[in-house]
């Protein structure tokens, strides 16, 4: 694996793969010595165009752990305040001699261009509307802690599908684990055609809520209200707004996951974020070893195709 | 070496062919419990002993060695796995990647930890593994136990309790489970 830049690129295989390491690392959490020296002299830099607290953060201990050296680089504070270009950012960073760039931006599809400007491994930390690598690993491995598998499973994916990178990995990852995903939204907040994607589509959320295994809540994102779009928070709570009387309609096994951060009292009550079937944070703790996984097999063995078993290639040893 | 990372290092996708058995099942068995005697010899007793087997090779001869100490002594030893695979010198020379899981549920500080492994060739396997318990506490010491030590070491490093000494030729291959242990080499499959 030389990129990651999309879960579309992985195969089931590739996501089992990933999940298997990350439970290695996860393991690693559990130490006293959170670190190994796998990543050794290897450097690591997180171009984050786009605003970010948690995933920076996770991908940054993520780096460490790993005893790669981080370099942060944030938009406000650099160069591209002066005018200068994404491509000539990109140059003079890997000019440095990088090993891995996890870059966010807001434009969907710059992490794939960036793969063209340099020479260091790139990991998509987010991209417009376009996709979330890590964090659908993370949700899938944290479903996977609980249910020991994502085969057959019933997941619905609750809010704006349309304006969201999360919605879009998730759906991918989640399908291509054997799980069967619903949207739940309003129509406005859902993506205009549906075509090809492997999922049902339902607009009540309460005609669904008593089977299923997942409901995931996604952000509402502020900048949409008062449009045409979602008219108020108010309505958005009553129909779709996991409140407490739908909290008592939830199995008592079923899962309650948001990706961060939380509207309290707008997708979730806070009796449903504090309920313990919510194991927001234990998304954010799978966040880590996910990371951790993602960039060893991206920098660590990133240079080997571990598909192929064709005898014959020559490796330096 | 295991399946997994036997896959994936020259020749790709070879399997081992053996030529002559070196250790049938009994013997591998007597030798396990000389090296158990040997343990509680050197140590006088086996407090604050504690095993740990290297992930995958390791680990059946640490579960045999724990059992075989339990017939002994009648004490019950932690037995604790290791995957060293983060620790390896050569990640970037080959796909290098976790065996299985590290179970170490106990705290090594102040132990005296006995490593088993299968078979010892270079050491750099150990000297990995070195590094992983460092990390996990601070032993009062490590010993290292294998099945077999076939020679050719590139480090330092020596073992304390030797199952079986054999002389081997670099390009050989040595097999070595609580079945038996083989000598043969790894071929390209057909």
């Amino acid at each position: 694996m030389r990129h990651l830049l999309s879960t579309e690129d992985l195969s089931p295989a590739d996501l089992a793969d990933l999940l298997d390491l990350t439970a290695n690392f996860a393991e690693i959490q559990t130490r006293d010595i959170k670190k190994v020296p796998a990543l050794r002299g290897k450097t690591v830099v997180m171009a984050f165009f786009e605003d970010s607290t948690r995933t920076r953060t996770s991908f940054d201990l993520a780096a460490r752990r790993l005893s790669a050296d981080v370099v942060t680089f944030s938009a406000g504070s650099s160069s591209v305040k002066k005018g200068e270009s994404l491509r000539d950012t990109v140059e003079t960073i890997s000019a440095m001699g990088v090993d891995a760039i996890v870059v966010r931006h807001a434009s969907s599809g710059v992490p794939r261009r960036l793969t063209e400007w340099t020479d260091a491994a790139v990991i998509n930390a987010g991209d417009g509307w376009h996709q979330h690598p890590t964090q659908a690993l993370l949700d899938c491995y944290t479903i996977q802690q609980r249910f020991g598998s994502l085969e057959g499973r019933r997941i619905a994916i609750c809010g704006d599908v349309n304006h969201s990178r999360v919605a879009r990995s998730d759906i991918d990852a989640f399908t291509k684990l054997g799980a069967e995903v619903v949207l739940v939204g309003p129509r406005t907040l859902l993506p205009p055609s549906l075509e090809g994607w492997p999922v049902k589509v339902e607009a009540d959320l309460d005609s669904v809520l008593g089977d299923l295994d997942v409901v995931y809540l996604l952000r509402i994102q502020q900048e949409r209200l008062g449009s045409a779009l979602l008219p108020s928070l108010r309505e958005y709570r009553a129909r779709y707004g996991l409140t407490r009387q739908r909290l008592d309609r939830l199995r008592p096994d079923a899962l309650v996951m948001h990706p961060g951060p939380m509207n309290r009292g707008v997708e979730i009550d806070p009796e449903a974020a504090d309920d313990e079937r919510a194991v927001v944070l234990d998304q954010v703790a799978a966040g880590v070893p996910v990371r951790m996984a993602v960039l060893y097999r991206v920098i660590g063995t990133g240079q080997f195709d571990l598909d192929d078993d064709t005898p014959g290639r020559e490796v330096a040893a | 070496m295991a399946e997994r990372e036997r896959r994936r290092t020259p020749p790709y996708g070879g399997v081992f062919v053996p030529r002559s058995i070196v250790l049938d099942a009994a013997a591998v068995d007597r030798a396990v419990r000389r090296m158990a005697h040997e343990v509680v010899e050197r140590n006088q007793g086996l407090d604050d002993v504690v095993i740990i087997g290297l992930q995958t090779g390791g680990v059946p001869f640490a579960d045999a060695l724990g059992a075989a100490l339990l017939q002994i002594e009648n004490v019950e030893v932690p037995v604790g796995r290791l995957d060293v695979a983060f620790y390896r010198d050569d990640i970037n020379l080959r796909p290098v990647l976790p065996e299985a899981s590290t179970e170490v549920p106990f705290d090594i500080t102040r132990k005296v930890v006995v490593l088993v492994d299968d078979v010892l060739f270079t050491g750099r396997t150990i000297r990995a593994a070195l590094d992983a318990i460092m990390d996990q506490g601070r032993p009062r010491a490590i010993q290292l136990a294998v099945m077999v030590d076939r020679g050719h070491r590139e480090l330092p490093i020596r073992p304390d309790y030797v199952g079986k000494n054999l002389p081997t030729r670099r390009d050989e291959a040595v097999n070595a489970t609580l079945d038996g242990v083989e000598l043969g080499e790894v071929t390209r499959q057909v």
